[in-house]
């Protein structure tokens, strides 16, 4: 069973503040999610190699040949804040 | 109670491909901020990253040089943590299915394990506004040119046991990175990075002790001065019943000591995933043995062909083959015929001399295979003595030219006349009748002193064998 005190803990990490309420709503929804998967353990997986990917196509790769970067003013454009060509962040430390 | 050091390294290692490993913006970083970037490298929504070929054959190619297992099956995954250096704020890097595994290299004939080696992209830089560093700056400046650059992470085990086997075993990765032509290695551009994991254990005790981390090291130097001082402080709290605590500590050149990294995050959770945009890559056989066979002459194997063919010593051999410019270089000369002791004394004695003098590296110079061969040539001859032919030599690297006009032009021609040297040694003799007194009567040192006489008379230009062969004869008539 999921505690509030691990929902607490991935919401950190997820940068998400939550009320007490929320914090118990999704601990309620993650535990359903979580009972799914015991469900779902219920199948015979024998004999079938794990995968990653739902897909069955690998190897997708592509040649080390240069490209036409996109226009460096549209893109820095897009942000909030710029300063010299630089994307600037708010203040790092404490 | 005594303590021994146990080390690993981690070694960042930015692969040398034309374009970043999920786009292709190019690969130069520096200059003008944000110019080498898409909005795949900027972690925009929506965006499909495509694995760039080459750099999983320059992570095959390294790790076969480092005898490691190459996987059948390889995949990439997602390491997430939040910093504005990494703009989607999960870095693609490889958690359970690496590239490579179980390698080693050998230095001073002892194997350390590689425990595995993989791919991954780099963040971008950050400028800190208005301070030297992140700490009492307003606001930070980001640039993502090195944003989505490969990297190639290369994991010793923890089998070094001193600073000094950790910079053998860097400068030993370095120049095999460097033969494979993969990686520049270059430490103070960043090109190659190198973290340290440092414990200390009591002597005899199978269990290793709790490890910090050591972080910000730009040379072998500071990595071999950086965990010189971490064992220290270890050593000290041990030995004050205090603990370790496993952290990551910063190398602070100027005090020369470590200090802790301040940091907000949790204890590293990196809630690593498969990244659903990359498909897994199956490693084919053929391409292995492929790049395998491609591989070229490695250090370890030209260090002992120098040994076995060319009769150098280890020391010589190792010298010479941790330049891989300097010692194709040398293979040049030897294929035009050179004597190998000679070309390799003149590579190893003025020529390194001459580069680290100068700060430059030999590339950069201008002498050729064939001047160093006439350059034996002409000693062989008895053309050139063996001095001047260190100051042709280094005319030749600073220069350029050809060694007979060098030789005319400058002359610097060896001198053999027998009539003249012969009343060289005449004069000095006359001039020293104490001195000559002193050999008759026993002192045979001073014979030296004539050597020298004649040697400075002509300016360093006689050819010793003709002098000795005089000296002897007129002492002996002088008796």
């Amino acid at each position: 069973m999921i505690s509030i005190k691990q929902v607490e803990h991935v919401a950190k990490l997820a940068r998400l503040s939550l009320s007490d309420d929320e914090k118990k709503l999704y601990t309620e929804q993650l535990a359903k999610i979580l009972e799914y998967f015991d469900e779902l353990k219920k199948v015979d997986t024998e004999s079938i190699e794990p995968m990653a990917h739902a897909l069955s196509v690998v190897s997708v790769m592509r040649d080390d040949e240069p490209k036409e970067c996109v226009n460096r003013e549209q893109l820095l454009g897009n942000a909030p804040a710029e300063e010299n060509g630089y994307f600037r962040v708010p203040r790092i430390g404490e | 109670m005594k303590y021994e050091p146990v080390i690993g390294l981690e070694v960042h290692a930015q692969l040398k491909t034309k374009t970043k490993i999920f786009c292709g913006c190019p690969t130069d970083f520096g200059g003008t901020p944000n110019a080498h970037v898409c909005p795949v490298c900027l972690g925009m929504p929506g965006v499909l990253p495509v694995l760039n070929r080459k750099t999983v054959e320059f992570a095959i190619k390294t790790g076969l040089a480092l005898n490691c297992e190459i996987a059948t099956v390889t995949k990439f995954d997602r390491k997430n943590y939040f910093y504005p250096d990494l703009p989607k704020d999960y870095q693609i890097s490889q958690y359970d299915q690496p590239i490579c595994r179980s390698g080693h290299l050998t230095i001073k004939g002892r194997p350390i394990r590689i425990h595995r080696a993989h791919l991954e992209e780099d963040a971008g830089k950050l400028v800190h506004a208005g301070a030297a560093g992140l700490h009492g700056s307003d606001y930070s400046l980001v640039d993502f040119n090195r944003s989505g650059v490969p990297l190639l992470e290369i994991v010793s085990e923890p089998d070094l046991t001193s600073p000094e086997e950790a910079r053998l075993y860097l400068t030993e990765l370095r120049t095999i990175l460097r033969y494979l032509d993969v990686c520049d290695g270059n430490l103070e551009e960043g090109s190659f990075r190198c973290d340290a994991n440092v414990s200390i254990r009591p002597v005899g005790q199978k269990e290793l002790g709790t490890k910090a981390e050591i972080k910000n090291m730009n040379s072998f130097k500071a990595v071999q001065r950086a965990i010189q001082s971490e064992i220290e402080r270890q050593t000290a709290l041990l030995e004050k019943g205090e603990r370790v605590v496993q952290e990551t500590r910063l190398w602070n050149e100027a005090t020369g000591t470590t200090h802790p990294m301040r940091s907000k995050e949790e204890a590293h959770d990196y809630r690593y995933f498969p990244d659903p945009d990359l498909v897994p890559v199956v490693v084919d056989k053929s391409w292995v043995s492929e790049i395998a066979q491609a591989l070229p002459e490695l250090p370890s194997q030209r260090r002992k062909r120098y040994v076995e063919q060319c009769s150098l010593s280890g020391d010589d051999a190792a010298v010479l083959a941790e330049s891989k410019e300097l010692s194709d270089f040398f293979d040049s000369v030897l294929s035009l015929g050179a004597p190998a002791k000679a070309v390799a004394n003149w590579l190893m004695g003025p020529t390194i001399w001459y580069l680290n003098e100068n700060k430059l590296e030999f590339s950069q110079t201008s002498i050729t295979p064939e001047n160093v061969r006439d350059l034996s040539q002409a000693v062989n001859s008895g053309a050139l003595s063996s001095s001047t032919a260190k100051q042709v030599l280094l005319e030749l690297l600073a220069n350029a030219g050809d060694v007979k006009t060098l030789i005319e032009q400058k002359g610097l021609s060896q001198i053999s006349d027998e009539k003249g040297l012969t009343d060289l040694v005449t004069k000095v003799l006359a001039d020293n009748p104490s001195q000559v007194a002193e050999f008759h009567s026993g002192k045979t040192k001073v014979r030296q002193f004539f050597f020298g006489e004649v040697m400075k008379a002509t300016k360093g230009k006689a050819n010793p064998q003709v002098i000795n062969t005089i000296l002897d004869e007129q002492l002996a008539k002088n008796d």
